[in-house]
């Protein structure tokens, strides 16, 4: 767990510093949405690529409100920087 | 000793099928075999005098009050430790065994105080009721010899006395304490006329062992241990029985009253969860529901810094309901929600949660399991097919091994733990896995076989391990899993959990535990015989806390470990009733009964009852809740019974969240963290004004009865009826009762529950329909509900949180015994003498290299906040971890912790948070300074 104190390994939407809360007055919105849908992607990547994207669809069609989808599915209308290929291929298919 | 008389049949049931015939003063009796004397009298309705002698605690026969003679036998045995044999004719009254126990009742009084009338226990003393029944007239020893008459009082524990001059020494109390709490913490010292109970080492009880769980107070006979609210209000006169408000267990107790006004509890021994066991929280600290804090009326203001506005129940409801409609005219019907509590009743969750779906029209509804046990009803209902736990407490009572994963009982679930440690010191085996050393791990009589203290952020690397020993050593129970689960899934799994990178030996530089400890314990679960789990939120609060009950249930699955006593996966569950909180569809994405609002023949079930429509797409979570409501988009909210700018993870984040809404509505019982951002203020209830039911961690649906009305003249329930009609959906009940035949008519797993049949069975536990009419106790017995249970891959993937030069430390958090929660109760009670403040324990080294000393002052400062505790130096975690609690406002735990969550479910991660720890000149703010920030109630002092 512990890094050599290499930056590399900072996590992401970091703080400015000790005791700077992290940017809690704009929308996080986009890049919260990102982490999660990335993250569901990291937990199914080990699958066949087709179950992966298809467990990620699966599970914003039944967790994620409409709302969720249409913020993050505008994201990768605009490009999507960041967001993980099967979690990008899931939201095509829950349009 | 408890006011309300309750049957005690003097020694405890024998279990058992095999019973033996005996005749007891000319009465036939038919009782199991081993069963003593004394009860087989009971049951025939013949009681022996006895006075060192219970149902809830082993035969001790020092009292010698309980002689009979039996017939072909010599002597006077005694029979609470003389077992029935086949044929036995017992006499219990004759003219020897009279005098002999005058004689006995004679030496007791001669050594004891005869002040009856104004004793504490006037007219509830068994040493009073056995005089009388042994006819006793007169004391020949006089009351001039050495006696124990200026025995000292010991007043140190807040809620009992200790009056050694009333002692009669019968050891009840310090059986007490070994066999019914664990503790041992009492114990008899010197011999013959010098015996004495003494507390620890001739300690107080406030400077022993003693953990107030106030077994001894109800098992003592006389009033030598005594509740201080009998010695100030005198004995109560009726009682009510009713659920502990506080953790899972859910224990039964007896309110024992004197008009409204509450006397004591006493735990009721014919508690399903506790069979007559308690803590001190359950026990003694119900003193909040009537503390000068309680906010009992109504309040509005325009703005969260005006002062708040005392109004009428009609003016708060319009003006929440005028103002939640308004939102929802400008923002649409989506941008308002709520939350629902995890400390009220299933009833009052219920209404809540059909008032947002039917009055609000959305899905917006979620719940403190969020941040606990959502993990868990996402991983058992994968794998399962069933949000819940598999087994009752008794279960436990069947263990050959025990595995203790992320939890800490002794502190968390102190009754049920106390059940485990019985059957520990009883010979079943031990596996605590958690990166502290919790006292489970060497208490008195218990040690664990492996302690495997992993790093914080490691269990599905350790789980998997565990499973890679169990499928490569040729452990798997071949039979039950081509019987019960799929075989596909199954061998999917089992090629995925060889593979070495799985190997203990590979994950011991993940996790930090020897390979060689993880075979031992993956071994043990495989062949102890019934091999159970239990976890915590030491599982759940993980960024892979769902992978990790996955993990967790292919575990039991693939070694055969579900469906009978003594196995299972257990999730104990922190609040008194998040799991009925849970059942009850509390959650954006499920309707009650955990059936997916997409579901159209289920959404027609309520849309039917309800006359309305349902939304049919998930709505927001939480933490879903705070983004939209920072992003502009979620503007109104009702937040029943929840303290989240507290209890949830950066608190900064919920802050600036819950400071973006138009609308906040809070209903609790004290103005808290989140009500300073409250718009209206609903003054809720105690559970001592509650008419409802909790349903705890075993699945077991209790009655919560009422022992006083409601002091803000108002049912919770009734509130947001009335609400629900404002905004213009008509909801009404005539009782609470009415709401639970709702929730039985439209969910089958509650089908046959109703409060008619809660009074005449004590509890069931759901699954109760037609399929289980009086409930069910361990599920998957025949067969797993989602028909074949399903093996799910789990492979580790690191949480995102690092540890790194600028924070080098793992801080985790957790729950102490005497405190609960975000100690919106606690506080307001006496238990604040054990624990007056949250300390960050750091491990020695660890201090050492900072200069950090135990009473310090430090800070500790996370990539999110920062906040200042008093430092422990402690040995209890492994180096680089530190450790808190969360029970004072002031005490920032959660301005530390970070945004990052299970990846199913968003559970936060409390349980890993890089930091760093410093000392400093500055403070701990304190709960005063907290309470300050509150704005006033016009017209208030």
């Amino acid at each position: 767990m512990t890094s050599d104190g290499n930056t590399a390994h900072e996590s992401t939407g970091a703080a400015a510093g000790p005791g700077a809360p992290a940017d809690p007055g704009a929308p996080q919105t986009p890049a919260s949405l990102v982490r999660m849908a990335n993250q569901i992607a990291s937990n199914v990547a080990h699958k066949p690529h087709d179950v992966a994207v298809e467990q990620t669809a699966g599970h914003l069609r039944e967790f994620w409100p409409p709302s969720m989808r249409a913020t993050l599915q505008a994201y990768v209308d605009a490009g999507g920087t960041g967001l993980d290929p099967i979690a990008r291929e899931a939201l095509a298919r829950v349009r | 000793m408890s006011r309300v008389r309750v049957v005690d049949l003097g020694t405890p049931a024998v279990p058992g099928a095999a019973t033996v015939d005996v005749v007891v003063d000319g009465l036939p009796v038919s009782v199991p075999a081993g069963t003593s004397v004394m009860r087989a009298a009971a049951t025939a309705g013949v009681d022996i005098p006895r006075l060192c002698a219970t149902d809830s605690l082993e035969p001790f026969g020092s009292c010698r009050l309980c002689l009979v003679e039996v017939d072909g036998r010599p002597g006077t045995p005694a029979s609470c430790t003389t077992p029935c044999t086949p044929g036995m004719t017992v006499r219990t009254q004759t003219p020897r065994l009279e005098k002999l126990r005058r004689g006995v009742m004679e030496l007791y009084i001669s050594d004891h105080p005869l002040d009856c009338l104004t004793c504490p226990a006037n007219g509830d003393c068994e040493l009073q009721d056995m005089a009388g029944v042994v006819g006793l007239r007169e004391v020949r020893y006089g009351l001039d010899g050495a006696n124990h008459l200026d025995g000292a009082t010991d007043d140190s524990n807040p809620y009992f006395s200790f009056d050694d001059s009333k002692c009669i020494a019968c050891s009840r109390c310090v059986r007490a304490c070994s066999e019914v709490q664990g503790t041992f913490a009492l114990t008899i010292a010197g011999r013959g006329f010098g015996s004495r109970v003494s507390a620890s080492a001739g300690e107080s009880f406030m400077g022993s062992e003693c953990v107030s769980c106030g077994a001894c107070v109800q098992a003592c006979p006389t009033s030598t241990l005594q509740e201080k609210t009998v010695i100030e209000l005198g004995v109560p006169t009726r009682s009510v029985k009713t659920t502990c408000a506080y953790c899972g267990v859910g224990c039964s107790f007896v309110a024992e009253l004197r008009g409204d006004e509450v006397v004591r509890m006493v735990p009721d021994k014919d508690g399903g969860a506790n069979a007559g066991h308690s803590c001190v929280k359950g026990r003694f600290a119900w003193g909040y529901a009537t503390h000068r804090d309680r906010q009992l009326e109504p309040m509005v203001r325009e703005r969260i810094t005006d002062s708040w506005r005392v109004v009428s129940w009609d003016e708060a409801i319009a003006h929440a309901a005028n103002g939640l409609k308004a939102i929802q005219a400008e923002h649409g019907v989506g941008a308002i929600g709520g939350i629902t509590s995890s400390r009220c009743t299933n009833e009052e969750v219920y209404v809540v949660q059909k008032m947002i779906r039917a009055a609000f029209g959305n899905n917006n509804v979620d719940t403190c399991a969020r941040v606990c046990h959502s993990p868990t009803g996402y991983g058992l209902k994968q794998t399962f097919g069933t949000s819940a736990g598999t087994q009752d407490f008794e279960s436990v009572m069947h263990a050959d091994l025990v595995v203790v994963i992320g939890a800490n009982p002794t502190d968390g679930h102190p009754v049920f733990a106390s059940r485990l440690k019985r059957r520990l010191r009883a010979g079943a085996q031990l596996v605590v896995i958690d990166p502290r050393r919790i006292d489970l791990v060497r208490s008195p009589h218990v040690a664990a076989a492996e302690h495997l203290q992993l790093q914080p952020g490691t269990n599905v690397a350790i789980v998997n391990a565990l499973a890679h020993v169990v499928v490569t050593e040729g452990l798997v129970d071949r039979a039950f899993v081509a019987e019960r689960c799929e075989a596909d899934s199954f061998a999917e799994w089992e090629s995925f959990i060889a593979l070495p990178e799985n190997s203990p030996e590979a994950t011991a530089e993940i996790t930090g535990v020897p390979a060689d400890a993880v075979r031992r314990a993956a071994r043990l679960y495989a062949t102890a015989g019934n091999a159970a789990i239990y976890y915590g939120l030491g599982v759940t609060e993980h960024s892979q806390g769902s992978t990790m009950v996955m993990g967790m249930a292919n575990l039991a699955m693939a070694t055969g470990n579900i469906g009978r006593p003594g196995v299972g996966v257990n999730p104990l569950r922190g609040q008194n009733n998040v799991q009925g909180s849970c059942d009850m569809g509390s959650f954006p994405h499920e309707l009650p009964g955990y059936r997916h609002v997409s579901d159209a023949g289920v959404r027609g079930i309520f849309e039917a009852v309800w006359g309305t429509t349902i939304d049919p797409e998930p709505g927001l979570r939480i933490p879903n809740m705070f983004d939209a409501a920072i992003a502009g988009r979620y503007l109104g909210m009702f937040i029943q019974g929840e303290d989240i700018a507290q209890s949830d993870p950066n608190v900064a984040h919920v802050k600036a969240a819950l400071g973006s809404l138009e609308l906040l509505v809070v209903q609790d019982l004290f103005l808290n963290e989140t009500a300073k951002f409250a718009h209206v203020f609903l003054p809720g209830t105690s559970f001592l004004e509650k008419d409802g039911t909790f349903t705890n961690a075993e699945r077991r649906i209790n009655r919560v009865r009422p022992v006083m009305a409601p002091k803000s003249g108002r049912q919770e329930w009734q509130v947001a009826c009335e609400l629900a009609t404002a905004m213009g959906y008509p909801m009404d009940y005539a009782n609470a009762a009415e709401i639970m035949d709702e929730i039985a008519a439209t969910t089958p797993t509650f089908a046959g529950v109703s409060f008619e049949r809660l009074d005449a069975e004590g509890s069931v536990q759901w699954p109760c329909n037609d399929a289980a009419p009086h409930g069910t106790p361990i599920m998957h017995v025949d067969g797993f509900v989602r028909g074949k249970g399903h093996f799910v891959d789990t492979p580790f993937v690191p949480t995102d949180e690092r540890t790194n030069r600028k924070f080098p430390l793992i801080l985790t958090t957790g729950r102490i015994l005497s405190q609960y929660n975000v100690g919106a109760q606690t506080r307001r009670t006496p238990n604040v003498q054990w624990h007056h403040e949250d300390v960050v324990e750091i491990h020695v080294h660890d201090a050492e290299t900072r200069g950090i000393r135990t009473g310090d002052s430090v800070t500790i400062t996370s990539r999110v906040g920062e906040t200042v505790l008093r430092a422990k130096v402690s040995d209890r975690m492994p180096q680089g971890v530190v450790y808190t609690t969360f029970h004072y406002p002031g005490s920032g735990a959660n301005v530390v912790t970070t945004e990052y969550s299970d990846w199913a479910t968003n559970c936060p991660e409390y349980k890993v948070t890089a930091v760093e720890l410093a000392p400093t000149s500055r403070a701990p703010v304190t709960e005063a300074e907290m309470h300050a920030e509150h704005q006033p109630v016009a017209g208030r002092p």
